[in-house]
């Protein structure tokens, strides 16, 4: 299991825009870089983001080599009730982790 | 006429090893091009809308800070669909393609990328009711990543 460091809210106002930071440890290895002996290391990334709230699509990302290693995310959603918000990044071989956080609205 | 051919065969052999130290995977800006209009389906980008966010001169391209934010309410009649980034000059021209809904609250990204060299990067915005809006960049990169360890 990767490392994730995931800042939500716990609770929120009915209505409220609450802000989603999510960071994931990953080499994002592009595919392109050369190691000291000139070999080339094949690619290793996650290409894909989704962020679920009670099975509700709110977010997705697809990524490229291009995102930086530990790939870090902010955005937002609305928070109209309270429920689980479930985080999964999926990738290169057979990558796929799914992390949940439960959110109360009052 | 002899004299002309060995001069301009010179001329190719002074610029054989420029070209023979240009790294072979390199997006270029037709590449990206020919990537946004995928992107687009062919529909024409109009610029304003969007506006992206991220340093003029990069000191470590490995960790760019970039944030892409799109004037849009957000109501299910009318919302960001999708947004988009490319760059001209990495081994690829896609960064980063996300998808919004009337959910999501605010039309607004923040993330880090990598860039391989200084070069224009762009934003394309999606909106829901067909219309693509997009801003770019040019930023200046001392040090590149990807290409290097």
């Amino acid at each position: 299991m990767a490392r994730v460091l995931i800042n939500i809210p716990r609770q929120a106002r009915a209505g409220e825009v609450i802000t989603l930071r999510t960071l994931i440890q990953h080499t994002m290895e592009t595919g392109y870089r050369p190691d000291a002996a000139g070999v080339v290391a094949p690619r290793d990334i996650l290409r894909r983001f989704t962020c679920h709230f009670e099975g509700e699509l709110v977010f997705e990302a697809d990524f490229s080599p291009a995102m930086s290693a530990n790939p870090y995310l902010v955005f937002t959603m609305v928070a109209r009730r309270g429920g689980d918000i479930a985080l999964r990044w999926v990738g290169d071989h057979g990558f796929d982790q799914t992390e949940t956080r439960r959110i109360e609205v009052t | 006429m002899a004299a002309d051919v060995t001069r301009m065969n010179r001329r190719l052999l002074l610029a054989l090893p420029g070209l023979a130290l240009m790294p072979a995977a390199r997006a270029d800006e037709a590449a990206m091009r020919s990537l946004m209009a995928e992107f687009t389906a062919g529909a024409p980008i109009t610029p304003g809308r969007v506006a992206m966010e991220i340093s003029p001169l990069v000191e470590n391209g490995n960790t760019v800070p970039l944030s892409v934010i799109v004037a849009s309410p957000m109501t299910p009649s009318d919302h960001v669909r999708a947004i988009a980034v490319f760059n001209e000059r990495n081994p690829q021209p896609h960064v980063i393609t996300v998808r919004l809904s009337p959910l999501s609250g605010r039309p607004m990204l923040s993330t880090n990328i990598r860039l391989a060299t200084s070069q224009r990067l762009w934003a394309v915005a999606h909106m829901s009711d067909g219309s693509f809006w997009s801003d770019s960049v040019q930023v200046v990169v001392t040090l590149a990543a990807c290409v290097e360890g």
